[in-house]
């Protein structure tokens, strides 16, 4: 009966109550939304990232990733190779090797990075061959061909066809020199690489370098992301049985771009300063339903308590009411923010030119939100929680009052 | 055998930097089963009177015994269970819970006492049937005429054989005939379910019901006539 009392109680004032639920509802379907639509640009974001530059897991020499050492080799990759064809959600493995070099054309020159790949496998694992603008991708078989990063061929002022001077620094020490011609250029979308990137075949990268058969990387992806973990323990794990000079270690993706995990705190971080605010402002509109709630049925409770009524009963009928429209308006807000989420997520939102960080990460113009547990929950749990804590202070108001005093009051 | 048994009491209210004497030296003893009326002019202290024998308030001085027990002093919480157990009110303003219905207003009293679901509709039916609102058991207070919402104050009142029921100008806001059938529903009562009933009026027409007439003025009692 009490419940039932409560409920009646609710909608007592129905506008006030409409109003209040759609202000809860309103907080939790922006939460859903804002959060899956980060959440389904972080994907992107590391997924571009992943594919473009790191893949999921590498195999390196001791600290190669911080300094990019000519001589800090991995001797015998065909052995890493077959390491990781034995573990379980590695679905492709690839060998590189960089080497940074001086490029020059007709004109110009400009440093660069050059990655010698196998080209096979390389369109397994990253999307280069699918950015492809001008010419074509690398072939098995080919030797000094290249492609080029578009900026990087911007600033060359070079295109498909043209001949391109390499000169660096062999795995010996010795100077590595050669000429390349350009078969294509891509453009990744992450300018950085574009600026700086150009891949030639393995095979040839280690004759030009010197390489005696070593790679720098054994480039692995996973069939999902929650994968990588534990792919990367059972690599580590196996590792010792690699025989190399110096220790082999096995990196995942975020420890290879901690500048991309960084990004993503940030952003996030910015995100949740805006999300308490939005939270508190609506506690606070709650928190004003509330009192007036009480305070207009002051002379009720009066009432309640000549007749015997505890404060403890009333505190618990009030907290009942703040309850059940906590309650409605979340089921409502969920409700509606999934059916918004999942809606945009087949439409998608089409951004203008990427800017920022979007563009440095190769995000595409159309962003769809990605609706998960986490982000249909996460919000609306806050919501709850801090209403009800808003709820508390009015409904143990209430023990301070006194029947006759109460009953005053009209 | 007296019910209640107030002792020499009195109640100061302070009002800023004044003392209001609302009630200097009252002793009254009520018997058990009385119809006792307590009448005198405005500001002559009956509400406060009655608040006081309820233990919705404590005197400034002064003793008072509720069916053997000493109820002067006792805390919040002990108060309001003796309010539960041994008193009904009955209010100017008929005060009841505006989203339950007629007979769930009944049943309150009962809910908080424990009392099992099928026993508190049958006796709650059963004293609205006595208060003569039988089938108007689902009614909200909104949707009953004055008389009749007093009507469901009284049978809340009863409907736990409390000790003594306490009415504080029941009939005020009731034109006279209503009023009249209201009072002829508590003498019953007062009779069928040997109730003690103490009232406060100013109204002649309830003073004529009282078998006993307490006359209050300025906080004293002046005049004190059993019939
Ligand atoms: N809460 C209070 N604070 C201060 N003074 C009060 C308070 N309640 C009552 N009084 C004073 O106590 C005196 C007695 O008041 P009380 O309400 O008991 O009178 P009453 O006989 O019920 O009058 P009425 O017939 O108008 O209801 C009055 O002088 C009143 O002003
Ligand atoms: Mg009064």
């Amino acid at each position: 009966m009490e419940i039932l009392m409560a409920w009646r109680n609710v909608w007592r004032n129905p506008r006030r109550s409409v109003l209040t639920i759609l202000a809860i509802a309103f907080a939790c379907l922006l939460l859903i939304f804002m959060l899956s639509f980060q959440f389904g640009m972080y994907e992107v974001m590391i997924n571009a990232a992943v594919k473009v530059q790191t893949g999921h897991l590498q195999v390196i020499a001791k600290d190669y990733d911080k300094d990019m050492k000519m001589r800090w080799v991995v001797e015998d990759p065909q052995a890493v190779g077959d390491l990781m064809l034995a573990v379980p959600h590695i679905t492709a493995h690839t060998f590189r090797a960089n080497g940074f070099a001086l490029l020059s054309s007709r004109d110009r020159t400009y440093g660069g990075m050059v990655t010698g790949v196998l080209p096979a496998r390389e369109r397994e694992i990253s999307s280069t061959a699918s950015t492809i603008r001008q010419g074509a991708y690398l072939e098995p078989g080919d030797t000094n061909q290249a492609v080029v990063g578009s900026l990087l061929a911007k600033n060359l002022h070079i295109s498909v066809g043209d001949e391109l001077v390499l000169l660096g620094n062999a795995r010996d020490g010795s100077i590595a020199a050669t000429v390349l011609n350009v078969k294509g250029v891509f453009s990744s979308g992450m300018d950085e690489y574009d600026r700086s990137a150009i891949q030639i075949p393995l095979p040839y990268f280690q004759e030009v370098f010197a390489m005696r058969g070593a790679v720098h990387q054994v480039v692995a992806v996973c069939d999902s992301l929650t994968a990588v973990g534990p792919a990367q323990s059972t690599v580590t794990g196996n590792l010792p049985k690699v025989k190399s000079k110096r220790n082999l270690e096995c990196k995942s993706w975020d420890e290879l771009l901690p500048g991309l995990i960084q990004s993503i705190q940030m952003d996030l971080g910015g995100g949740i300063i805006f999300y308490l605010i939005l939270i508190v402002v609506v506690a606070f509109s709650i928190m004003n339903t509330f009192l007036m709630a009480v305070f207009e049925r002051t002379h009720e409770f009066g009432t309640l308590m000549a007749i015997g009524a505890k404060p403890a009963r009333l505190t618990k009928m009030l907290l009942y009411e703040s309850a059940f429209l906590t309650s409605c308006g979340i089921i409502l807000g969920i409700a509606a923010g999934c059916a918004l989420t999942i809606y945009v997520e087949s439409t998608g939102i089409t951004l203008g030119e990427a800017q920022g960080m979007l563009r440095q990460y190769g995000i595409p113009n159309v962003m769809r939100p990605e609706l998960s547990w986490l982000t249909a929950v996460t919000g609306p749990f806050v919501v709850f929680f801090i209403t009800m804590l808003t709820a508390l202070y009015p409904a143990f108001k209430v023990r301070k009052l006194k029947p006759v005093e109460a009953m005053h009051a009209i | 055998m007296s019910i209640v048994h107030i002792d020499n009491v009195t109640k100061t209210y302070r009002q800023g930097k004044v003392d209001v004497h609302a009630l200097s030296g009252i002793s009254l003893d009520i018997s058990k089963g009385g119809f006792t009326v307590l009448a005198g002019p405005s500001g002559s202290g009956k509400t406060t009177l009655l608040n006081l024998m309820g233990g919705l308030d404590n005197p400034t001085s002064g003793s008072i015994t509720l069916d053997g027990e000493v109820i002067t002093g006792l805390s919040q919480s002990r108060l309001a269970d003796m309010r539960l157990e041994k008193i009904g009110f009955v209010f100017q303003a008929y005060n009841l819970i505006p989203v339950l219905s007629a007979q769930e207003n009944v049943e309150y009293v009962m809910l908080m006492q424990g009392v099992p679901a099928k026993e508190r509709s049958e006796r709650a039916r059963a004293v609205l049937d006595d208060v003569g609102l039988e089938g108007k058991y689902s009614r909200r207070p909104a949707e009953l005429s004055g008389g009749q919402q007093q009507r469901v104050a009284v049978a809340r009142a009863i409907v736990s054989h409390p000790s003594i029921v306490l009415a504080d100008e029941p009939t005020a806001n009731l034109d006279s005939k209503t009023g009249q059938g209201l009072l002829e529903i508590m003498c019953e009562m007062n009779e069928k379910r040997n109730a003690t009933f103490i009232f406060s009026t100013h109204d002649q027409m309830v003073m004529d019901y009282a078998k006993r007439l307490v006359h209050l003025k300025d906080g004293r009692i002046v005049d004190d006539e059993t019939r």
